[in-house]
């Protein structure tokens, strides 16, 4: 733990910066009255979201794999850990938040990592856009379930007004904060580690890191496993965080906009894309009220379009002008042209 | 005995529209190797061709049957022509996304048009008699379903095995390149198959409009990916596998319905998608389907 804290690459650190910045504002504004009831109400949804889209972007970025059931690991987790919170407060009334909380996200987190585990065990014999249509699957037979569940109040909801906090944005926020922070470190630096090299080599080649003597079997069940105990933690964030969770809340549309978040800020080894687009996505159709019946309308759009220009070979020229790779090339060509001249006469 | 028949019955009957909706799945994933996550959003489209050449351009009812099916398969050439042709050769999880985004942007033009209240489904015209066999009364809209959905299997499988468009696609589907050498033009054979496939959707749009009385947006969303399921089940790729499939899937659904649902609740849904996974892990080719071997 200490050593996954103490190294942090460079690009890791801006996006770790960014987020301590995001939520030093929020603090202030929060804790100083200055903020809207708008961006009160905005606050805790942008946190949940940006750990959702982190986590998808570990399994579809980072191993390639792609995920259409994102938002069925949150439910799991809003469900299992909100339910630990509601007895707990109700066996012991004077329990603090900062007490319930964390144990409601621990229990959730691993009750939705578990989840991620048994999903990825058929992922090891299935791939692409099989894998894909289970996880679609699996989010729907969770829907499923929990609304045939009287436990978790079938499709009226599970009830969590006991366990909201009261001045819930402030209250919730330092937890937000420190799970969220906690959460992307935890996340980049397992990229940045010889563990996230060999999940990426699994992704760019299967069969090549197979051959290298990476446990493919094993890393996939991993990523499943973290990623949705991730997910799991945003669901119960989401739980604290609203009166009722609603298994409907939970659909294929909500899946899909975490991945339009994660498409949108950059499919990668690079958290702070997934981070900005979070943040914009949560904001936007917030402020443009007129913009909420366009909203799913412009994201397909954008979908589509953010694939045809990042994957279509036909675009692949005008991509390679407009990279920043391409930029610093030129201008470093010819200090490399120097060198390999100068390493030709040692020689 | 009687409540197992029926049972059977509607079965085969919510079958046929998997499988004609299955076979657009299998055909397109056999020829362009991907899984075109839109078409079910196809069959709402079909659906709302209906509505609107029926109900609010008072058509006659096999006019309006018949611009669904040549609207819907325009359709389907533009959408392959538009956003997936450019994608030919990119990474097969790039193709699924733009894939849900053009499923996305149909439910959602559906939604800006049409409003998101329920409309129903006009009287086509199609009046098949109920038939009665003693013991159980078979429903005209579940004849013409069956009817028409082996009907429209028998023409696809005659076209697939004996036309040279049929042989085309075969060739395409087997090796793109060797089928390119031997002067097959691969786009169009692409472009046919997937307005085949729209085609289909969109006749299955008709049975399920009959069947299911009211439409919506989202209509095509959960046939589809039942549909696939049914695919994948019977072995994508594979044309009777599509078939099997469909009315296995269908008679599974109707089955857990009537029996499960009254003691366990509705969880048809589960036990569906349960089996989609537990194939996919035991025999990932599905029962028909051939093994592809991965070379390095």
């Amino acid at each position: 733990m200490k050593n996954m804290l103490s190294k942090i690459n460079r690009k890791d650190a801006l996006t770790l910066g960014v987020l301590v910045a995001m939520f030093l504002v929020f603090f202030v504004v929060l804790s100083t009255g200055m903020a809207s009831n708008q961006l009160k109400n905005m606050i805790i949804p942008m946190s949940y979201y940006i750990l959702l889209a982190i986590s998808l972007n570990l399994m579809v970025g980072v191993l390639g794999e792609l995920s259409l059931g994102h938002a069925g690991f949150m439910s799991v987790g809003a469900y299992v850990g909100c339910y630990v919170a509601v007895t707990l407060v109700e066996k012991y009334p004077s329990m603090p938040l900062a007490a319930y909380l964390p144990i409601a996200m621990v229990i959730g987190g691993l009750a939705a990592a578990a989840f991620g585990v048994i999903i990825g065990i058929p992922a090891l014999r299935v791939k692409g856009d099989y894998l894909a249509i289970v996880t679609l699957a699996f989010g729907e037979i969770v829907r499923t379930l929990v609304q045939n569940m009287s436990v978790f109040g079938g499709a009226l909801g599970l009830d969590t007004g006991d366990i909201r906090p009261k001045n819930t944005a402030l209250t919730l926020l330092p937890f937000t904060a420190a799970v969220v922070i906690l959460s992307a470190i935890l996340i980049m630096n397992l990229v940045r580690s010889k563990h996230g090299r060999s999940i990426m080599a699994i992704r760019d080649n299967r069969i090549a890191a197979e051959a290298c003597g990476i446990n493919v079997n094993f890393y996939k069940v991993a990523v499943f496993g973290i990623s949705a105990f991730f997910a799991g933690v945003a669901g119960v964030l989401y739980g604290h965080n609203f009166t009722i969770i609603k298994p409907e809340t939970f659909g294929f549309n909500m899946s899909i906009e975490i991945l339009v978040m994660v498409v949108l800020g950059g499919m990668g080894s690079n958290m702070l894309g997934s981070v900005v687009a979070a943040v914009v996505l949560t904001v936007l159709p917030e402020i443009l009220r007129d913009f909420q019946d366009y909203r799913m309308l412009i994201y397909s759009v954008m979908l589509v379009l953010i694939m045809l220009f990042t994957s279509a070979p036909a675009f692949a020229g005008i991509r390679e002008r407009l990279s920043l790779g391409f930029i610093k090339e030129k201008l470093t060509a010819k200090k490399k042209a120097k060198k390999k001249s100068k390493e030709g006469d040692g020689a | 005995m009687t409540l197992l028949i029926e049972t059977l019955i509607q079965g085969i009957s919510l079958g046929s529209i998997y499988a004609l909706i299955a076979l657009g799945y299998t055909m397109v994933y056999g020829i362009a190797k991907m899984l075109n996550f839109a078409h079910g959003d196809v069959i709402m489209v079909g659906a709302y061709t209906i509505y609107t050449t029926i109900s609010l351009a008072h058509f006659p009812g096999w006019l309006g049957v018949l611009t669904s099916v040549v609207f819907c398969s325009v359709l389907g050439i533009v959408i392959e022509f538009l956003a997936y042709k450019p994608l030919r050769g990119a990474p097969s999880l790039n193709v699924l996304i733009t894939a849900i985004g053009i499923s996305y942007l149909l439910q959602n033009l559906a939604l800006l048009i049409f409003g998101g209240q329920q409309e129903d489904v006009p009287n086509t015209g199609i009046n098949v008699p109920s038939l009665d066999l003693g013991f159980v009364v078979v429903e005209g809209k579940v004849i013409f379903t069956i009817v028409l959905t082996v009907v429209l299997m028998i023409a696809l499988t005659l076209f697939i095995n004996k036309t040279k468009m049929g042989k085309a696609m075969r060739a395409v589907s087997e090796d793109k390149d060797a089928a390119r050498l031997m002067g097959i033009n691969v786009n169009r054979t692409i472009s046919l198959t997937f307005a085949i496939g729209s085609a289909l959707a969109a006749f299955a749009s008709l049975c399920y409009g009959m069947n299911y009385t009211y439409i919506k947006p989202t209509t095509g969303s959960m046939p589809g990916i039942k549909a696939f399921t049914a695919a994948v089940f019977g072995g994508i790729g594979s044309i009777p596998g599509a078939m099997l499939g469909g009315f296995g899937i269908g008679i599974l659904e109707k089955l857990s319905q009537a029996y499960i649902t009254p003691i366990f609740g509705e969880i048809t849904d589960v036990i569906v998608f349960g089996v989609l996974i537990i194939m996919l892990v035991v025999r990932p080719t599905g029962l028909l389907g051939k093994k592809i071997r991965e070379k390095v």
